[in-house]
Order: structure tokens, then sequence, then C-alpha cells
């Protein structure tokens, strides 16, 4: 078991291209972080350089008390498991989880028992003679996940482990991962682009963009506090509504010249955006703003009013027992659920 | 799995198709051309073979006189048994069965020997970072256009002054770096997905586990078709041992048939056309039985991937 410390970390590709801006954070120890972004933030780069699979520009990485930036992957004690799995295709499932231990001289009985112990865990008892190819996907997963337990290491790695599977077995994994990890209490990190996943999985989140750093939080903070308006908006589905505002006089009015309660004006002034997520208004006659409903989005459990407010782009949210139509209405805002960013730049106010 | 469940539905389609046909029992024009040039390829392939196999058994004054035989003779035990054991050639110091002995040794040191040299020169240039990796690629690959035929002096010269004539090194050494085996294992090589080495770092493979554990045993139908290839272009090489080799206990089969058929240029004695053809034919008999032996793997080295 170990924390895993960032320090300056820095990721320039010969091309002149920067990977990844310089960061700093550090898992503690048996925490589980999800690293989500959109594709090409350097969520994976990051992952690995952690791995070792690609060197470090700059900075130090330390895993437990020591600074591995040059230490080969096989000796930096951690396990990983990749997107399409990486099982070796021409051994069997017992041989696959086997193989780092068989490498690094363990006996024979030892490689058997402790294979057999992940099997049981992952429930892989019946298929230890198999080939991966003699799998579903769900089974490889699960053989991905024996190779990395086996080895009993500090650090499991994942990169994007769940995005080949379809829909309703990803949901089921999710859960397995997260229950194993907790029983385990290994250090972890994982990749993804999803941010359901992000959000049911990690005790911390870490959202990025860019090659940068946008905010490192659990998922209540991530998803209450968000620190800039592209983590507003890549976090929750639907995404919050971003409307164009201007502050002046202690309050805050749309472009479209209505003024919106509970805004935390707090002495700003001038252009800013203001968040709303769409779950945080309430359809109601006496309520504050005029909302247009254009489309109306039957999801069973909600429906999803999609419109203008002042003449921007606004959706809510509303339980399926409440009465919606396409139309005129007003909306009642919820305390202190109205976000403020900074319009230039986008971040916190 | 994946076979089991793939056979299961095409049986019925095929076993449908198969009643409408002889439903319909028309035969398009088109079919019979088809099916005229495919016979008389066939024809023009085996005909051959089928001629030798029956003066075979034939003496070869008989042959000398009527030419090729269309059916079997008298002899065809005697001669099989006389182009194995009897000793024969100029200094009636090799026999049949030595002959055979060299081609083997000629055929699998060249295609072990390739496939050696061509799956670690392949190693090298597809996982190793090198400085002019891509231009030694290049150079191996334009080998392509310089067969054996075109360098053949130099090499016998450089053979010769190694001390190398008259052995199975300068007999096989010479011909086995190959430019096919590098090409098509580089290929292979960039195929395998990158994961599967990552994976392999991690799990503490250095370069050479890599190689042995996992690339080797991915390789098995390539290696498997190079094999048959290799073999068989060993197994028919003539122009070299014959430049290489003056001790005819070094003969291959293909210089015996020759040998035989010599005599005739020599003067007096009427070739022994029958042993010749006898000869001929236990030529053919190992890279067939290769062929058919590695013919499921070859089509699958060549053609699909199991990853």
């Amino acid at each position: 078991m170990a924390n895993v410390t960032l320090q300056d970390v820095r990721k320039v590709y010969p091309n002149g291209f920067e990977a990844i801006y310089p960061c700093s954070f550090e898992v503690p120890d048996g925490e589980f972080v999800v690293l989500v972004g959109p594709s090409g933030c350097g969520k994976s780069t990051l992952l690995r350089m952690v791995a070792g699979l690609e060197p470090i520009t700059e900075g130090d990485l330390s895993i437990g008390a020591r600074i591995v930036n040059d230490v080969d992957p096989a000796d930096r004690n951690i396990a990983m498991v990749f997107q399409n799995y990486a099982l070796y295709p021409h051994m069997t499932v017992a041989k696959n989880m086997g193989y780092g231990l068989k490498n690094r001289g363990t006996s024979k009985a030892e490689i058997d028992k402790k294979v057999r112990a992940a099997a049981e865990m992952l429930n892989l008892s019946d298929y230890l003679d198999r080939r991966p190819s003699q799998l579903s996907g769900g089974q490889r997963q699960r053989v991905a996940m024996g190779r990395a337990i086996v080895r009993e290491p500090d650090l499991f790695l994942f990169d994007e482990p769940l995005s080949n599977l379809d829909a309703k077995l990803r949901n089921q994994m999710r859960i397995e991962v997260r229950a194993l990890q907790r029983r385990l209490g290994v250090t972890s990190m994982y990749v993804t682009h999803d941010q359901v996943e992000a959000m049911t999985m990690a005790d911390r989140i870490i959202v990025m963009n860019a090659g940068r750093i946008e905010q490192i939080g659990t998922p209540g903070e991530i998803y209450g506090r968000p620190a800039s308006t592209f983590v507003a908006s890549f976090m929750g589905a639907p995404p919050m509504n971003l409307l164009n505002g201007m502050a002046g006089d202690g309050a805050v009015r749309l472009d479209g010249g209505e003024q919106v309660p509970h805004a935390p004006v707090n002495g700003h002034a001038g252009a800013l955006m203001v968040g709303i997520r769409p779950e945080d208004v309430l359809l109601s006659e006496a309520g504050d703003l005029a909302f247009n409903v254009h489309i109306v989005e039957e999801l069973g459990a909600l429906r999803l009013l999609h419109g203008e407010v002042g003449g921007q782009a606004f959706s809510v949210s509303v339980a399926k027992d409440q009465n919606a139509q396409v139309g005129q209405t007003r909306l009642s805002v919820k305390p202190s659920s109205v976000h403020l960013f900074d319009a230039a730049e986008g971040r916190r106010l | 799995m994946a076979d089991i469940a793939e056979t299961s539905q095409t049986v019925p389609l095929a076993a449908r198709k198969a009643a409408a046909t002889r439903r319909r029992r028309r035969i398009k024009p088109g079919d019979v051309v088809d099916h005229t040039i495919l016979i008389l390829g066939a024809l023009l392939m085996l005909v051959p073979v089928w001629m030798v196999f029956a003066s075979a058994g034939h003496d070869a004054v008989l042959i000398h006189r009527e030419g090729l035989q269309f059916w079997f003779g008298d002899q065809l035990g005697e001669n099989f048994r006389a182009a194995l054991l009897e000793k024969g050639g100029f200094t009636d110091s090799v026999n049949g069965v030595t002959m055979l002995t060299n081609s083997l040794i000629l055929g699998l040191g060249f295609a072990v020997g390739k496939i050696l040299v061509g799956m670690t020169a392949a190693y090298a240039i597809v996982y190793f970072r090198l400085k002019f990796g891509t231009l030694a690629f290049w150079m191996i690959f334009t080998t392509l256009l310089l067969p054996l035929e075109v360098r053949i002096l130099p090499s016998y010269e450089v053979v010769q002054n190694m001390g190398l004539a008259n052995t199975y090194t300068g007999l096989i050494v010479p011909l086995v770096a190959s430019a096919t085996a590098t090409f098509f294992f580089r290929q292979f090589f960039r195929s395998v997905p990158e994961e599967l080495i990552e994976a392999a770092r991690i799990d503490g493979a250095g370069p050479w586990k890599f190689f042995v554990d996992i690339l080797i045993p991915l390789s098995r139908t390539m290696i498997a078709a190079m094999f048959i290839i290799m073999f068989v272009y060993g197994w028919n090489q003539y122009l070299w041992p014959t430049l290489i080799t003056t001790d005819e206990s070094l003969f291959t089969l293909v210089r015996g048939i020759r040998q035989i058929v010599q005599a005739y240029a020599d003067g007096s004695t009427t070739p022994e056309y029958g042993q010749a053809a006898a000869l001929a034919i236990i030529a053919m008999v190992p890279p067939v039985l290769i062929v058919v032996f590695f013919q499921r793997w070859f089509v699958k080295g060549l053609t699909e991937s199991d990853k």
C-alpha cells in the first residue's frame, strides 16, 4: 500500500506538444481517484507516466516514499488494467494471471495458490483452463483484474477498463470494481471519459481539460461547487445551464433582462456567466423567470424540458409526476443553487 | 466457441443452397468455360508428374528408344531400389539415401536459419528504438531486388576464402539472410497490439522474455507459413549447391537427377532414365508432404492472425 505524489509533473512530447502542464496532487493510501476529462485531455498520458510507460519530462513522481521517475514499470510494484484487456491470447486464464509472478521468480505452488484465490474472488474458478478467446467481454475484464490482484501491488492503475463493455455489463462491473478495491484497500487511479463512472466510483475526482487539472474534489464538491464552467458543463447530465449575464447594483441580470434571484453577487460587477443545474429549478406559475418550453423529452423517471430563458437555451428536469407541456411557463430557482463564473476565463466567482 | 457457432449457422444455409441448385440443375455456359480452363490447367500440372511416375517403371533402353511412358512397366521396384541404394555419380560414392539426407539438411537448415534470422531482425526493427532502424529495414528490403544469382560470384569468393567450400555451413549460411522473412515478420509484429507489450513490461518481462514467452507463441502460424516457403525454396536450390560442393558426398537430390542424365553427354552408356525418373519422384515427395501437413497453418498464417 502506498500514497502517490506528483510534484510539478509535466509532459512535453518531442514534437513540442505540451500534453501535461505542470501539475501536483497527492493520492492518499487506499484512496480511489478517478481522472476524468474529454478525449485528448491528457488523463491517459498522466496515468501512463505513473505506470512508467511514458517518460516524465519534468517534476517528481513518488509512490510510497520513493521517487520513481526512472524506475522500470516492472519495479514500481504497480498493476495496470487496460482498455482492451491486453490478455496474452495464447495463454490460459491461469497462466495469464500468474505470468507476472512467474517472472518474479515466485514458486509454482505459490503462484497456483494466489491465482486460485484471485479466481475465487472474481468468480473465475471454472475458467482457469480456458483461453481469453473463449471468454465473454466481462470475463476477460475480470481476468485482467485478476492479473492485477495476484501481484498484490501498491497501486492499481485502470485505463478506461469498462469502455469496451455494453452498458448493462458496465454498470455491473462498475460496482464490482469498486467493491473489490474497497475490500483490498489498494490505492487506485482510474481513467475514464464517462462522468457517471467518475461520480459513482471515485473517492475523489480529478477533472482534466487540455492538459491541465481543472478541479480536484469529492464527487459532491465537483457537482455542488464546480470550479469552472468546463467542470460545470462536463459533470452532470444534462449539463448545467450556463447563461450570459451582467452583475451590478447587488443584483444579476440575464442578457435577456430578467433578474436572477438568490445570486451570490458579493460585490461583483460586469459581465459574467450564470450557472443553474436543470434540477435546481421548479416549475411554478409564481416563479421568477419566464421559461419558453420547446421540447419535452420523456425519460421515464424524469422529464427533460428544453427551451429558452430570456432568449438563451435552458433545460429543466422535472419528476415524472409533474405536469409539463410545450409552451410558456415560469420557473422559481432554489436558494443557493445559482453559480457565478467569470465571463472571460470561466473561473468560479 | 466462435467456430462452433459459425458452423451451426452455415450448415443449414449451405444445405438449403445445395437443395436450390439441385432443383435448378441448369448449367451456365460460363461454368463450362471456367471448368474447362481449370481442368486443362490441372492436366498441364499433373500429366508430366504422371509420366515421370509411369516411366520410373521401365528400363533405360525402352525410354531412350520410345520416350516417356504413359503406363507402368515391370521395373518400378527395381528402379526405386537402385535410385535409392546403388552408388552412382562420377566417383561411385553417393547413393539416393545420402542425397535425400543432404537435401533434407539443406531444406531444414535453410528454413530454420531464415526464420531465426528474419524473426530476430524484425524484432530489432519493430521493438527497439534504433537510430537507423528504418534505414536498416529498407536496406534489407532492397536486397529483395538482389537474388542469389546476382551476387553469386562474390558470395562464392567469400565462402571459398573462409574455407567453407564442401561443407554444410558453406552450403546453408550464405543463403540464410532473408528479406522476405524479415519483411513478413515485421508486418506481423507491427500488428501485435501495443498494450500487450506494455502489459508484459508491467508483468516484469524483459525483451528476451517477451520475445520467447509472447511473440514466438503468437507467431506460430506465421512461422509455419515461412517454414513451408523456405523449406521448398531450399530444397529446390540447384545453382548454389552446384557451385559450392564438388565433393559428391554432399550432393543433393536435385543434382543427383542431373548427374544420372548427364551420363549420356559423357559418352558411351545409356543414361538410367528409369532411375532418374524414380529419383525425381522421390525428390517431389518431401516438399509435398510438408505442404500437405502444414497447409492449414499456412493459410492461417498468411491470411488471419489469432490475436
